[in-house]
């Protein structure tokens, strides 16, 4: 199957209405279980105690702010290459999941270091990359809301998203070189060389239930966005039509 | 090459006889660093401390301020369409709206940051290192912002948009320029920031202009 399969906007929602039901569950139950292991099966840390359980959100929520945004940059350059009927929808369809998945981890990470820390906010490196890329989350979500023609609207954001990836790689970099002159390394760090083997397997399972979730609510947001154009087109067309039955009889 | 001199000099003539909007600026420049004392107290030390990452900060603003006018006027007019039209790449276009706008703002601020810094009471070698690391940095916003006015052309909430838009990819211009200042107030070598301003200056003349050509095209479609 290839990405033209799904170019027939009828055909995808035929296809992604057949396997809906089939990921959601999916999610559910991976994210079930992730959550049993973290929370009652992984050993709390012996340092932080239970406190080392948000990790298990935390993580997996900084890990797909990350990759919906890659996901999103490539359906954007599948949109401006190929002008795939679908990239564009489900970029716009990812960006508020994105925007999420983010600002959960920017608020998990606080609610971490208030008792790790001693403060909500600490102007970590990982942090602050993290908000700079919850800043372009609503740039690119509020672009598309400003472009009241969605042709235009999906070609600008597209543009904008792919100067963001190309940048995003900058901008943890040079965060990362102001950190380290701001702030000598007193920030407590997680893991270590290696991370045992009761702590890996539920934040790996966490973290396909994340993505599984992602998809499960990417699939809604695109079938109700491609509704949403065909209501629109509808609308449109039928505004059309009755202004040229009444033409004549004004005329 | 000759188009691209034509433009530069149109949008300076512009710029010279409808000299308001560089002055207006150049005000808000100075305006906003001017606060910050009045927020945070007189006190000379917390002044030098915080005073190259506040004149930065408001250059910063002032450029996203000036970055409206870039295309607006021309697609209002008309003339941007003639451009697009024009038998010459539009990046080559763009690149010259750019030159233009950072000889129309970009160097006013450049030339007003020192004075700012004498208020902050930086030294006079910290300030010869801030006025380079903002003739490094400068362009390179110019470069970014055009992205953003021309994704945001002709829309009504245009204006903040484009700020919401600009500022998170520019913050690594603001990051090494404000270190490149801190390093020489400290007496460390500014070379390396100054090294990667460049790089980074470099790599936005290779690559903005494609992005920006490719917006005003879906913006003109």
């Amino acid at each position: 199957m290839n990405l033209h399969f799904l170019a027939n906007p009828t055909r995808f929602q035929r296809w992604a209405g057949a396997i809906l039901p089939w990921v959601a569950t999916l999610a559910a139950l991976t994210l079930g279980l992730g959550l049993w292991l973290g929370l009652f099966v992984a050993p709390p840390d012996y340092q932080q105690g239970d406190t080392v359980r948000i990790m298990f959100v935390h993580v997996p929520s900084a890990w797909m702010g990350l990759f919906v945004y890659t996901g999103m940059a490539s359906a954007s350059a599948v949109a401006l290459i190929w002008k795939h009927p679908l990239a564009d929808v489900a970029a716009k369809a990812s960006a508020p999941i994105g925007a999420c998945f983010t600002f959960l981890a920017l608020v998990t990470g606080s609610l971490w270091g208030k008792p790790m820390w001693g403060a909500w906010w600490v102007w970590d490196a990982r942090l602050t990359s993290m908000l700079v890329l919850l800043f372009l989350y609503l740039g690119y979500m509020a672009l598309w809301d400003a472009v009241e023609d969605p042709a235009r609207a999906g070609k600008a954001a597209a543009i904008l998203c792919l100067v963001g990836a190309v940048d995003i790689p900058v901008i943890k970099f040079s965060v990362d070189w102001w950190n380290t002159l701001h702030q000598p390394a007193s920030v407590v760090r997680l893991g270590g060389p290696t991370i045992h083997a009761s702590i890996l397997v539920p934040l790996l399972t966490m973290i396909v239930g994340f993505t599984l979730y992602y998809l499960t609510v990417l699939i809604v947001r695109m079938r109700a966005e491609l509704a949403a154009r065909r209501v629109q087109a509808l609308r449109q067309a039928r505004v059309a039509s009755r202004e040229s039955t009444l033409a004549p009889e004004a005329g | 090459m000759s188009a691209l001199a034509a433009i530069v000099r149109r949008d300076l003539a512009i710029a010279l006889r409808r000299g308001g909007h560089v002055g207006v600026v150049v005000a808000f420049f100075v305006l906003v660093a001017s606060l910050f004392p009045l927020g945070v107290g007189p006190e000379l030390a917390v002044l030098r401390r915080i005073g190259s990452g506040v004149i930065w900060v408001a250059a910063l603003l002032a450029a996203m301020l000036s970055l409206d006018r870039l295309f607006q006027a021309d697609f209002e007019d008309g003339s941007l369409e003639q451009l697009v039209l024009a038998p010459v790449a539009l990046e080559f276009v763009v690149l010259a709206k750019a030159l233009a706008h950072w000889l129309t703002t970009g160097v006013p601020l450049l030339l007003a940051a020192p004075v700012l810094g004498l208020l902050f009471d930086l030294e006079r070698g910290t300030l010869l290192v801030m006025v380079l690391a903002m003739a490094l940095g400068s362009p390179a916003l110019s470069l970014m912002g055009a992205i953003g006015a021309a994704l945001t052309l002709g829309l009504r909430r245009g204006g903040v948009l484009v700020s919401l838009l600009v500022l998170p990819l520019v913050t690594p211009i603001l990051i090494f320029g404000v270190g490149a200042v801190e390093a020489a107030a400290t007496g460390t070598p500014a070379r390396t920031h100054l090294l990667i301003l460049g790089a980074l200056l470099l790599a936005a003349l290779a690559l903005t202009p494609w992005a920006t050509a490719a917006a005003l095209r879906s913006a003109m479609e």
